[in-house]
């Protein structure tokens, strides 16, 4: 059982590889994700770091390597299978239901997953989780109808609803503008606030300055850095990684 | 279960009532009429159940319903008939479970391929062993079954069809459903185990069409192969729960009515186009009324709701 | 023996059908459920060609298939075109498309039928016996296979070696890709419907010249179709050919060893083998 109680880490990846006929997307990398941690991967595009998003969220099964939640194996399961065991996640690109309402879209994550509820009990899970994450708009309007920011809203909460123990989010602040960016980087401050334990890929920096814990830095598929944000972004090889040789 | 729900209940129940003293009044040309539709009504609910949700076209129906059919050609005169149409729903159902737990777990596309030429298949492996076992084409059927009793058998089944589909709607499992055609991938992330949910439904659609089948068999004297997978009926099932609007309980049986009038108009009059018309009644369906004529009646009520509103 | 070479030289001809579904499918994602009906109306033109004026089947090709060419881009630009636009993932466009092109399959069937009637029709042409490792065979199933294998070859290498192919292989890989690298996918959409719809209906005008055909036997045909591009893999020329070959085999072992009758289910049986066991096709990449 993946349980919190016992001494492991919230997610700990060894060894993970993902090869595709020739090309290595990730290789060999090893890190953990603490429990209450906000752990952000970074790199620049190409890196791997949507690749090992679906490794661990299952939608990818891995070439090599393992991936433990709270000690349990993961690595190969089924999405579905990993969800009910508490990993929840957004998409680079939001994937809404389209043909449903606001409310059912977020219900969706509520009943399958590591948090199951249904009837009145998960319409006011929903509702109240709509409200979290401070979407304004009535519980049966129709998800096609929402500004791109508010279906990201929608896909956070219906991430959240599901109560993972592990958050998983793809570039969740990719494609907003200045101010949405900060009401968006003061939502996940809020959740990391509560205590959640979340895997960030990020590209914007002022988001992984104030919100990450602790940073992993991958390029051509490989970790070249571990640790505390600032001296991470600091490092020569990583400044390298994103610029390329002249700026280092 | 709210007011509203047990009104809707009752008035359905009512309407069955209703329809189902129609051999009292005619033993001829209408209740032949009422046959066909409450046949195709079953076949295009029970359909619309799987299909709709999933938006995975099935074009197995005739297979399923020639199966049930050949069932209770078989073994009449040997078995009791009810004991047959038993025999026909594990037919279809462990049928259904195969071809499901083969093809559901992969794209809608090898689904509907693999339906495509299921018909055909069965009809040429039935014909085969006939032809091996040294028995004749055809089976006679012949039974002190009358048409009102298959007709009121019928609408016993559309009743159960109605139920089981209203109460799939409200559950969890009719939510997976939802999920799903939305969304795949969504839905898996979501902890949903998408194979078995589809799996389920057509389970129970491909059952309901055999025993339909089984139903059926009285009506003939005479079954063959041809008639009975005849894969003409797989088409018009589809295109009557399309033209209805197949993601609604009721909406195929908007689409059944008109449709199974307008073909017996049609294949007197235009015998030798009706294959032709029933390919631009496709078309005209998906390009023009993609969500049915409850999915147009739908929208314009929208319209007019943010009109007034 | 006798089954091995019969069941290649069908297998040949049967790959021209199955390339036409694969350029239909792999290229223009359009799965072409009126395929098997262009292959008919290929036969038909073959079959009224040589009626009418005795010209050769293998001839009747250069009528043929610019006619096909023709209405097959017609039908992409007017009928598929707008449901390309329409579509909202490649999931509804699979699903739209296969409602459409069945509906087309229906129309195709009608006109055929008003036009030839319903009654099959076959005619002798290059029907003499050639004796092949101490077997006879028909001198017309040898020249068909062979008009077929020039036919793929010439296609193979026009895919890999020309410009426009590459655009067309481009397209089938990754059409944002393509996009982004200034192909115009609209186009070469099109343009691969078409041709798959002329290599199709020439497969048809092979075919004839051996088998008897009537207006129903589309669906037949469409399913052989089907259960050899998925058999191969829907990426890959080479798997198509090599599975083409594989149920021409199935089909004549069974048919003479079993039972005529059960060629359909050879191909069935095959084709639940490759979903159980390797989805993806022979030559094809596992879907991420």
């Amino acid at each position: 059982m993946a349980d919190p109680a016992n001494g492991a880490a919230a997610l700990a990846v060894s060894a993970l590889t993902k090869n595709f006929s020739g090309l290595t997307a990730v290789s060999a990398m090893s890190f953990e994700l603490a429990r209450n941690e906000v752990l952000g991967l970074i790199g620049p595009n190409g890196s791997g770091k949507t690749t090992v998003i679906n490794l661990v969220s299952g939608a990818l099964k891995p070439s090599a390597g393992a991936i433990r939640l709270y000690g349990e194996e993961i690595g190969g399961a089924a999405p579905a299978a990993i969800a009910r065991m508490g990993v929840a996640r957004t998409f680079q690109i939001v994937r809404m239901l389209p043909s449903m309402s606001v409310l059912e879209n977020v219900m969706a994550g509520g009943v399958f997953g590591h948090s199951r509820h249904w009837g009145d009990d998960l319409r006011d899970r929903a509702r109240a989780l709509v409200a979290r994450v401070g979407l304004a708009v009535a519980g049966e309007t129709p998800v096609s109808a929402l500004t791109y920011i508010d279906q990201k809203r929608v896909e956070l909460a219906r991430a959240l609803i599901a109560d993972p123990k592990v958050l998983l989010l793809d570039e969740w602040l990719a494609g907003l503008n200045p101010t949405e960016l900060k009401t968006g980087i003061a939502l996940i401050e809020a959740l990391r606030g509560e205590g959640r334990t979340i895997l960030v890929v990020e590209h914007v920096m002022d988001a992984i300055r104030s919100l990450c814990d602790r940073c992993v830095v991958m390029s051509s598929g490989a970790m070249i850095a571990e640790g505390a944000p600032a001296e991470v972004l600091a490092d020569a090889e990583v400044i390298r990684a994103y610029l390329g040789d002249a700026d280092a | 279960m709210s007011a509203r729900e047990w009104r809707n209940l009752g008035l359905a129940a009512a309407a069955l009532g209703v329809v189902a003293l129609l051999p009292l009044f005619d033993t001829g040309y209408w209740l032949s009429v009422g046959v066909s539709i409450a046949m195709y009504t079953v076949l295009a609910t029970s359909w619309a159940l799987f299909s709709g949700p999933t938006h995975y076209i099935s074009l197995a129906t005739a297979a399923f319903y020639g199966i049930g059919m050949y069932i209770v050609g078989v073994g009449i005169g040997v078995l009791p008939f009810a004991v047959l149409v038993l025999a026909a729903a594990v037919a279809g159902a462990v049928l259904s479970a195969i071809i499901g737990l083969a093809t559901l777990r992969l794209s809608g596309v090898y689904f509907v391929i693999f339906t495509l030429g299921l018909a055909e298949l069965v009809r040429q492996l039935v014909a085969w062993v006939q032809a091996t076992l040294g028995a004749s084409s055809g089976l006679y059927v012949l039974t002190g079954i009358t048409e009102p009793m298959i007709y009121w058998q019928l609408l016993a089944l559309a009743g159960l069809v109605y139920l089981v589909g209203w109460r799939i709607g409200r559950s969890r499992l009719g939510f997976a459903l939802r999920i799903i055609g939305n969304d795949e991938v969504v839905a898996v992330h979501s902890g949903i185990n998408t194979a078995r949910a589809k799996v389920v439904l057509f389970v129970i659609s491909g059952t309901v069409a055999s025993i339909t089948g089984a139903i059926l068999a009285p009506r003939w004297t005479f079954i063959e192969p041809t008639l009975a997978f005849g894969a003409m009926l797989s088409f018009q099932v589809v295109i009557m729960a399309l033209l209805g609007g197949a993601h609604r309980l009721w909406g195929p049986l908007v689409g059944v009515i008109p449709f199974t009038i307008l073909s017996d108009v049609i294949s007197a009059k235009f015998p030798n186009q009706t294959t032709l018309l029933l390919g631009a009644a496709f078309l005209l369906i998906v390009y023009l009324i993609p969500n049915g004529v409850v999915g147009v009646l739908e929208t314009l009520a929208r319209t007019r709701a943010r009109e007034n509103g | 023996m006798d089954i091995i070479v019969v069941g290649l030289l069908l297998g040949g001809t049967y790959a021209l059908m199955a390339l036409g579904l694969q350029l239909q499918y792999g290229v223009a994602r359009i799965m072409n459920l009126a395929n098997g009906e262009m292959l008919v109306a290929g036969a038909f033109g073959a079959f009224w060609l040589y009626s009418t004026t005795r010209f050769s089947p293998f001839l009747s090709i250069l009528f043929v298939v610019p006619l096909a060419f023709a209405v097959n881009w017609a039908i992409y630009r007017v009928l598929l075109q707008p449901l390309v636009k329409r579509a909202k993932s490649q999931g509804h466009l699979e699903v739209d498309s296969i409602l459409a092109t069945f509906g087309m399959a229906f129309i195709l069937v009608g006109l055929m039928l008003a036009l030839f009637g319903g009654r099959s029709f076959e005619y002798l042409y290059l029907a003499e016996p050639v004796e092949i490792l101490g077997q006879r065979h028909g001198l017309n199933r040898i020249a068909a296979f062979l008009a077929s294998a020039v036919l793929c070859i010439a296609l193979a290498l026009w895919l890999n070696r020309t410009r426009l192919g590459l655009s067309l292989r481009a397209v089938a890989v990754n059409p944002s890709a393509a996009g982004l690298v200034g192909i115009n996918v609209a186009a070469a959409s099109a343009l691969a419907f078409a041709l798959g719809g002329a290599v199709t209906a020439a497969g048809g005008a092979m075919i004839s010249a051996f088998l008897t055909m009537d207006a129903s036997l589309g669906v037949l045909f469409t399913m052989k179709a089907l259960i050899i591009v998925i058999l191969g893999g829907v990426s890959d020329i080479r798997g198509t050919i090599l599975a083409a070959f594989i149920l021409g085999l199935a089909e004549t072992a069974v048919a003479s060893l079993i039972d005529p009758g059960l060629t359909l289910a050879a191909a069935y049986l095959l084709f639940i083998l490759i979903l159980l066991v390797r989805p993806q096709g022979l030559f094809g990449r596992r879907g991420t």
